[in-house]
Parts: structure tokens; sequence; C-alpha cells
């Protein structure tokens, strides 16, 4: 771990200032992502600014009728909040898919978007890796990729995204709210808030530096029958080979987002017209473009199946 | 004390502290925090310095330069020790490749630095400012690609009769090859140890298990008298063998400490450990079995590959295939290979564990191809003699009684045979059974008694307790000798000021050491006799005293002021070579396999095991229950990834390296059948830990079977090698 710096900032745009100010400056809010891999040196901020403070931490209604989630919400609160579970239940039983109690205790909304890929080979500074040292290479490609993405991938990069949480998010139509160093505000589409690798694997979000996320809000609830899949190889405790999240009308139309298949939370809008013709129907057209590797071929096959089991479950 | 004829009456019979299923005595200190585990010696080695051990980046190759100008320069750096300032070193005897590397690399993450700084984070920093350049050279690093190179062991072949002619002549024959992949033990506890010199005495606070096989190699190592180094490890993390030997953490503590003139502590980091220690090799293992129509078999024969660096050991899975079952034709052998993998070596069960994986799926898949019971195939080739040596009975052998009362309490009869029809919701759901088996192995032991005029038994004893509840029996036996309360013992361990004992390994550290133990009481009892003036054959100790005739002295008296001590071991005769000595059991799983998904999740396990007498149920228990635990790993998604084209493990961390969670195991249950084995030792008792083990992971992939009607012959069972096999969504 390298030396760094710390302040607390006192306001979101204070804090986005202080970022910019400083290259290599970071925000730490749970700390449950950043420090692993500060540790590790696959991320050496030189200075923190602690979000954690700035109150961003309510989830309130909106006008519209849908609901407005602080960046700072921990995955638990979130997760256990009483509109989330009765509106948005593929967002909370997403949530409560993802890592242990202790980590979601601490872990926030905005932290949760932007956590990094577990490709083993960032993992390891000794490996070239075009996402922790842009132009290094991919040891990942020709290596073990069992874990990695099938859809969306490039040259310089087969990382997937491990969040569970975004997949519900991407199904729900969230927008990610921030704010930047000038104290300017907008609205980011969650569809446009990830990136694909392309050549730029490094840069994964739509955030230019000092971007500050302040909310997630989530537009008026759409109904349906709400599944969250997510299938692993033990009970508990591990990211997702592939997970399923599914909103499900009663006509059988509805939206379905994946996950561990990516490097963003996947959804294809063009292909949920085909839900109610059933899941192989829908798999062709939303992995329409795959190109797995022999390793996690797999999971187009799971995919499916996955789907096949959702849609029969929302379906009673 | 010479042990060669088989076990009378003795004192442990008495069975009253003995037996029972006592809480572990060391619990408190550790549910308070208050043992001292070898990262956390913060008194005995004040002004302690930190080290961080940096690895190769590669396989196999040479170091072309390495740059340590910017990390000396680094605020708090005190020392830098690497192969070229470390002074001339040797190689403990038990260990393949050296532990510290350079300028040759024999393996990924072998240890080339270790940067000495005042405070932990500073010797991390710093560390990461050492630039090392290599040159690369080609290696072997995958079995599958070895296997043709590969050399029988030196132990041979185990032929007996003709076994390809009675193969070719079986009217039913399974001709099947399984794999098992490479394995980390991921122990709670890393590898760690604080090391501090006096003058030329070194003393090293660690994490080990084998107590004398550390000093015998760090001072060989250090090319140091054995006599000048001291290691101290009462407390232990977790081993499951990988603490078995001297590894990096403490060789370069040692040379840290020497460096930087004062205390230095290193700790390995767990992504180094998955490639800078020892783990379990891969195997490729080819089963064939033939038998005639009743089930009877008439050939069998295992060969397993396993790939080490030069130098090293095999894996030897086959072994056990030598005595499991009866047939009169056999071909059984290890091969190995050689690898520029981190080095192969033991972890729980070495051989059996992964063996029995091979074998008991392919009795399984035998039993299916005569269209019998499983278990009635089991029972109808079992030998009450060693297979090769119709002269040769073991000792106790009653895996029959094992798999009928499994049978019995599982509800196997339950069972449908025809697998794929048992449907729960979701889930297709099948049972699993296997045959457990693991050796009874003979090893010295010694330890020190002493009792003190307050009547407080003291038992010293180099012997280790890893979390198995060494202590704890080891106080239970010398209770039950000197008629005294668990109160009025204290048991300390894992000091090589101590007498010499067999160490935890192999499931041989309860039988072994309790019988030190009781050693060492039977001359302690005759030293409190020989003190009052009788016979020490008829002098009873009970309730905290000696009672001889109608004299009743208490303990504390007899022992007077000076107090009585006496050391002794227990030793071997041929007894193992008259008798074979194995432990037995078996093991029933429940599976269920989510149909659109082929997720695997146990549902309920039970084993049961016959292991001479039970010292404490309650840490066998748990012995067991651990064991079964790391089985479902085995069968179900434990595997060191191998990036084949560099030579290294590539998930080396906990959340990459899935074992199992508390989710994944739902029920377990344990039966210990009522057994005393006079031929082991005085105790008559053997081992549990590491039979617990073996056999689990193929009666997970037998339920699994059950279940969907799938063999999948290459472990970890997971998803993707059926995923396309399963039946197609409705
Ligand atoms: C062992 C383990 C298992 C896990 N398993 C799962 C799992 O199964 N599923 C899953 O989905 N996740 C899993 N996680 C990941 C976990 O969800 C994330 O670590 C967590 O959500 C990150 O949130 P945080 O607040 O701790 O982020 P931090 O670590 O504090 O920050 C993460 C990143 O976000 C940036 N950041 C934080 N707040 C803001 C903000 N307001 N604006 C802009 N940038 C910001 C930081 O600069 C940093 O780059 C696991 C993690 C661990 C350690
Ligand atoms: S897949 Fe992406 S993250 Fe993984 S090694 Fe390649 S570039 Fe790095």
């Amino acid at each position: 771990m390298r030396p760094f710096t710390y302040e607390r900032a006192d306001s979101p745009a204070a804090a986005a200032a202080a970022v910019e100010r400083r290259p290599g400056a970071k925000f730490i809010a749970g700390g449950t992502n950043l420090l692993d891999l500060m540790k590790l040196e696959i991320e050496t901020p030189a200075h923190l600014i602690d979000v954690n403070g700035l109150k961003l931490d309510t989830v309130e209604a909106t006008p519209d009728g849908g609901l407005r989630i602080g960046a700072l919400v921990r995955n638990t609160a979130l997760a256990a909040d009483q509109r989330v579970r009765r509106d948005y239940g593929v967002l909370s039983r997403a949530l409560l898919a993802g890592a242990s109690g202790q980590l979601r205790n601490k872990a926030t909304t905005a932290g949760n978007l932007l956590q990094r890929t577990r490709c083993p080979y960032f993992y390891d500074t000794n490996q070239p890796c075009n996402k922790r040292q842009p132009g290094s290479g991919c040891a990942a490609i020709g290596g073990y990729s069992r874990p990695l993405a099938v859809v969306g991938s490039s040259d310089a990069c087969i990382a997937t995204h491990p969040s569970d949480m975004a997949v519900a998010m991407r199904a729900l139509d969230a927008t990610v709210e921030t704010v930047r160093a000038d104290g300017t505000t907008r609205k980011i589409p969650i569809a446009e808030f990830h990136r694909l690798p392309g050549d730029t694997p490094h840069i994964e979000t739509a955030l230019v530096p000092g971007e500050l996320i302040t909310a997630v809000t989530l537009p008026k609830p759409v109904g349906g029958t709400h599944v969250y899949r997510k299938v692993r190889d033990r009970a508990s405790y591990a990211f997702a080979l592939v997970s399923v999240a599914a909103v499900v009308q009663r006509d059988g139309s509805g939206r379905v987002a994946v996950g561990g298949v990516a490097h963003k939370p996947w959804r294809v809008e063009a292909a949920e017209g085909e839900m109610p013709r059933g899941a192989k129907a829908v798999t062709s057209g939303l992995l329409a473009d795959a190109k797995p590797t022999h390793d996690n071929a797999f999971k187009l096959t799971l995919v499916e199946r996955t789907l096949a089991s959702v849609l029969a479950e929302a379906k009673g | 004390m010479k042990f060669d004829t088989p076990a009378t009456t003795n004192p442990i019979d008495q069975l009253k502290v003995v037996g029972k299923p006592t809480d572990r005595i060391d619990g408190p200190l550790k549910t308070t925090g208050k043992a001292t585990y070898a990262y956390e010696w913060h008194d005995v080695a004040p002004n302690v310095a930190y080290g961080w051990v940096i690895g190769s980046g590669i396989a196999k190759g040479r170091i072309a330069s390495m740059d340590l100008e910017a990390a000396r320069k680094a605020p708090g750096v005190v020392a830098i020790v690497t192969a070229e300032n470390a002074g001339s070193l040797d190689k403990g005897k038990r260990n393949t490749a050296t532990l510290l590397g350079g300028p040759e690399i024999e393996h990924y993450q072998q240890a080339v630095a270790l940067v000495v700084a005042e405070t932990f984070e500073q010797a991390r920093t710093a560390a990461g400012l050492v630039r090392i350049d290599y040159t690369p050279a080609d290696g072997a690093y995958d079995l599958a690609a070895a296997k043709d190179k590969a050399e029988k062991t030196k132990d041979g072949d185990s032929v007996v009769g003709d076994f390809a002619g009675a193969f070719a002549a079986a009217p039913v024959k399974l001709d099947e090859t399984y794999t098992t992949p490479d394995e980390s033990h991921a122990m709670m506890e890393p590898h760690a140890t604080i090391a501090a010199w006096e003058g030329d005495r070194l003393t090293v606070w660690t994490s080990n298990q084998m107590i004398d096989w550390m000093v015998t190699d760090l001072s060989a190592t250090l090319k140091m008298p054995k006599d000048k180094v001291r290691v101290i490890s009462p407390f232990i993390g977790g081993g499951f063998g990988g603490k078995l030997f001297l590894r990096a953490d403490a060789l370069l503590a040692a040379l840290g400490a020497r460096e930087a003139g004062r205390p230095v502590k290193v700790g390995l980091s767990r992504p180094l450990m998955m490639n800078n220690t020892t783990h379990r090799p891969a195997t490729i293992q080819r089963v064939r079995i033939g038998a005639t129509p009743d089930g009877t078999i008439t050939a069998i024969a295992h060969e397993g590959w396993s790939g080490n660096l030069p130098g090293g050991s095999e894996e030897t899975a086959t072994d056990q295939t030598r005595l499991l079952y009866a047939g009169a034709n056999r071909l059984i052998g290890n091969r190995i290979a050689t690898l520029d993998l981190p080095e192969g070596n033991a972890m729980r069960a070495p051989g059996e564990a992964s063996g029995m994986m091979a074998l008991e799926v392919a009795m399984d898949e035998m039993a299916e191809k005569l269209g019998m019971d499983p278990v009635e195939f089991r029972i109808r080739n079992d030998t009450q003699t060693d297979p090769a040596d119709p002269n040769r009975p073991f000792s106790q052998r009653q895996l029959v009684q094992c798999l009928r009362l499994g049978a019995e309490r599982f509800g196997w009869a339950k069972r449908n045979p025809q697998p794929g029809q048992v449907r729960d919701g979701r889930w297709l759901v099948g049972l699993g059974v296997a045959s457990a088996f693991r050796n009874n192995l003979l090893t010295k032991s010694a330890a020190r008694v002493r009792l003190d005029q307050r009547g407080i038994v003291t038992v010293e004893t180099d012997m280790t307790d890893i979390g198995t509840g060494s202590y704890t029996i080891i106080a239970q036996t010398a209770a039950e000798m000197m008629g005294v309360g668990l109160d009025k013992v204290a048991v300390r361990l894992g000091d090589s000021s101590f007498p010499v004992s067999a160490g935890s390994g192999g499931q041989w550290g309860a039988n072994n050491a309790t019988a030190g133990v009781y050693a060492a009481c039977v001359k302690l009892r005759e030293a409190v006799a020989q003190k009052l003036g009788v016979n020490s054959a008829d002098a009873r100790f009970e309730d905290g005293q000696v009672i001889a005739g109608n004299r009743k002295v208490p303990l504390a008296e007899a022992a007077g002021a000076d107090g009585l001590s006496a050391e002794d071991g227990i030793e071997y005769g041929d007894l193992d070579k008259k008798y074979q000595q194995s432990t037995f059991g078996a093991h029933y799983v429940e599976a269920a396999v989510d149909a659109a998904t082929g997720e695997i999740r146990v549902r309920r396990m039970l084993a049961v095991c016959a292991a001479g007498r039970i010292l404490n149920p309650k840490s066998a228990r748990s012995q067991v229950i651990g064991a079964m635990t790391m089985g479902v790993g085995a069968a179900l998604m434990e595997e060191l990834a191998l990036d084949k084209r560099t030579g290294f493990f590539v998930n080396h961390d906990l959340a990459g390296y899935e074992v199992p969670v508390h989710a994944d195991i739902p029920h377990q249950e344990v039966i210990f059948l009522d057994e005393t084995d006079p031929i082991s030792s005085p105790m008559k008792a053997k081992g549990v830990g590491e039979l617990g083990l073996c056999g689990v992971g193929a009666a997970v992939a037998n339920a699994v079977h059950n279940a969907t009607g799938l063999r999948v012959r290459e472990y970890p069972i997971t998803l993707d090698k059926f995923l396309d096999r399963l039946p197609a969504m409705g």
C-alpha cells in the first residue's frame, strides 16, 4: 500500500472539488473495495476524501412516485427499506444475494456501482492487465477465463462487472445523479453509466474525474413479479457465475437484465419483446453477439436455463 | 516404553475421564482472546520490526536484476534480505524448493526478498518499490501433458496375481479415469513467525504442526547446531498439513532478524500463500475393476499420476486400493512427473483423500453395471486380511458394520436405485454412499509429567494442538492415569524444549501423543509408588490419592516439597507389520441438484466411523464434521485454477478459491462405533481427523449421480461440466 493523505469533505461539491484539485485523489465510502485494492497496490491513490459525512444516506420518495436513494445508503439499509421491498423487490433480493452481512453493513450504493472487476489477473500485479496498467496486455485472454465475460468484451479486456445491485438497477431503469467540482449536476441513465471495455478498459464509467455520485433514483414502480436469481458454485458469499434480474408482468411481458456476463449489467431491451415466447427466444437476442471463451461458453446455456427457471417461477 | 505386544487392561480402561465428551480445556483462552498465536507475541519479543515477503513474479527462470535502491531509501526500512546477502544456506530435508530463491527461480511466488521496516505498512510499501527483472524459462505446468513422461515411484507397483489376464476374462468390467485438481489448505491462520536472536541462539515463535521437524530443518538451513534453535508454537489456527514444514515465514524472519539485529515478525499474505507454500497436488487416476456377475471382484487396478518439482514426492492416491477391497488379481501404483509448479505436499489425508474420490466413484459405477446396491457390492468385497498377504489380518476392521449401520440410520432403503427420478420442486434429489478408509500410523512420541506439592500434574510435550483438541485429550489421559480431575492437570505444548512428540499430521497425533503421555505417567506412578515404598503394581491412583493396601496418601503429599517428575515415550515394535492397522467408516450424503442451473447443494450427511477408542467424542466429532465439510469443498468447489501457460495458481485468494460456507453445510451427523484396538497402542485408540474426509467427495459425487443420472469424473463437480447434459427445460 502506498502512503496517502486523508480528509473529510463537508459538502458534495467540496468533495468533488477536492478530488479534482489533487491528481490521484479518490473518494472513499465504505472502503470495502477500495481498501482491498490499495493493499494490493492495484489502486494507489495519494489522497482520500471521505464522503461518509455528506448526509447522502437517506431514501426519499420523489415527486413522480419513485425513490431517490442517497449515494451513502448502506446496502443493508437499502435492502431492508419497506418501499424497496414492496415496490422494487428485485433490488432488495439482488442486494441480499451479494457479499455478506458484514460487508453489506459497510457497502454503499455508490461504492457498489463503482466496485471493480474480480478478474483474477487484475488482482495479480505480476500479470499484464490493460485495466490495471493500460497497454500492458490482457493475461486473462487465453488464460483462466471461467468467471469472465461472454458478451460485449473486447480484444483488450474480457472482465465482468461483479455487482448484483447494479443488475437489478439496470432492470429498473435507474438514474445516477452526480455533482462535479464546479457544482454542476447531471443525471446519467444507468444504461449509459457503465461502459464496455473497448480498447480503454481502465475507463469503466461515464463519470469524469472528480465527479461525485450523490444519489440513484428509481422511476415509479412498474409492478409485476420481481425475481433475482444468482447462480454460483457455493450457496452464499460468492460472486455470480451468472445472475438474472427479472420483472415479469401477468401477460408474460417484462424486463430482464443479466449479471456475470459482461463488463456492465447486461440488458437488451429489444430482446424483451420475446419474453412471452420464453427463455430461448429472449436469450438468443440478449446474447446475440456473444464471444465466449472455451472456459466460459457454458454461461450461454446457463443464462438461458436460469432465465427459463426464473420465468417459470414468476408465472407461479 | 516399548509397545510390542497387544495392550491388556490398563488404567485408561477405567474411562473415568478418557472417552468423555469434555469441552476443550483451551476453549476459554481462545474465546477470550488470551491464547497467543504466532503473530501476537508482543511482550516476549519487544522492539520487533516487520518483514514483508516478496515472491517471484515468474514460475521458472532467473532473476536478471534486482533494484533495491528505492526500497532501501523508503521511510522506516531497516534491512532487506535476498539470496545475495543471506549468507550460505542449506536446504531442510523436508523442503523441495529452496525457501529463499534467486537468482534461480523454481516456482511462482517463491520468496526472493524480505523487506524489514519499523512498521508493517512501511515494509509493505517499500516492498512495492523493489524492481525485479526476470529472464523467464520454459517450464512444465500441465499434468496431463507431462503424464506420459511420468515415472514409477520408488515404492514400485503392488502386483498380486495376474491382473491383465483376470481383467480380460472378467464378465463385468469398468475402466474409467478420474481427475482431482490442485487444492489449497486454506486454513484460517496464515503462516507467521517472530524470530529473535540472542548471540548465536535463535528463538522462533511460529505456527507449526511438527516442532521437531521445524527445529531440524531450520537449523539445517541456517547451518547451525540444532540445540541452538528453539521453536515455540502453542496455538495454531489450523494447518491441514500446510504447516508441517519449515516455510519461508520462519526462515526469512530468522534471516531478517539477523540482518536487522532485532526481532522480526513475518506473516505470509493470503495471495502469497497459495503459490508460495505447499498444496495438495492434482491427480489423474485410472481405475479398472473386473467382477463376476454376483459382484465378486476378480481384478482391480488403480494407477495414479501426479507431478512435483524435481526431488518432490508423489501424491500416493492409489495406496488405499491395496487394502480396501478383496480381489485376487491386483495392480496398484503411483507415477510422478516433473512439474514446475509450487511444491506439492501433504494436505489432510494425503493420498487417500484424493484416491478415495476416484476409487469410491468407480465402486459406485461398478455396482450400477452389476445391478447391485452399492452398499451390498462393497460388503460383498470386504476382506479381513491384507489382500496381498492372507497371513496379515487387520487389527480391527468394521467397515461392514459402518456401512450397515449408516444405511439404516440414513434411510438408505428409501433410495431410488434408478437415477434421476426423485424431484422436490426445482431440485433433483439423490443419495450417495462411499466407504471411508485411512491408515493408522504409529510413530514414537515422548512426554514429561510433573507432580507438584499441590497435587497438580503438569504435562509437557512438543505435541501441537492445531485446533484438534490435543490439549484436552492429553489432559484426559494424564487425569485418568494419575487419578485426578481435569482441574488438577496442566498441559503445555508446542515448545521444542519439551520432549519430542509425534506432532500433528496424518491423524497420528491423538493416539501417539496420548500414548506417549501414558508412558510418562506409568513412570510417574512408579516414582510415586517408589517414594511411598509400595509396589507400583499394587497402587491405585484414585480421587487424587494413592491407595496401596490400607494406606491412602494424597498425591500432593506423595509429591513432597520437591515434587516428582518422569519422562518417557512410546516406541513401537512390529505390531504394524504383523497386523494391518487402518481406520474405517461409511459416508452417506443426500444432494440436490437444481434442474435448471445445475447448482449442487448438499442436504444432509452422515459419517459412521470405526477408529478404535474415541478419546473424546466431542472433539472427535468436531474433527469429523470439519473433515466432512472439507470433503464437500473438494467435491464441489475447491480448485486452484492453473494458468498452464505461465505456471501459477490464478485464484490465489479466498474470494477466488472457494471453500464451503455455512450455507453449504446444512446437516451433519456422526456416529462412532464402540471399538477398542489393543494392537494400536495402550490407548487402544486411532485417529479420526482424516478418516472423516476420506470418501466424502465420492459420496457427494455418487449422490449427484443418483439425483441426475450424470457422472462427472473431473473434480470439482461444477455445473459447467454437466449443464448441457441436464434434461431440457420444459
Ligand atoms: C469478500 C467480498 C465479497 C463480495 N461479494 C459481493 C457480491 O457477491 N456481490 C456484489 O455485488 N458485491 C460484492 N462485493 C463487493 C461489495 O458490494 C463492494 O465492495 C461494495 O459495494 C463497495 O462499496 P463501498 O461503499 O465499500 O465502496 P468503496 O470501497 O468505498 O469505494 C469503491 C469505489 O467507489 C468510489 N466511490 C465511493 N463512493 C463514491 C461516490 N459517492 N461518488 C463517486 N465515487 C465513489 C471510490 O472512490 C472507489 O473507487 C464483495 C466484496 C467483498 C470484499
Ligand atoms: S480481462 Fe480485463 S481485467 Fe482481466 S486481465 Fe484482461 S484486461 Fe485485466
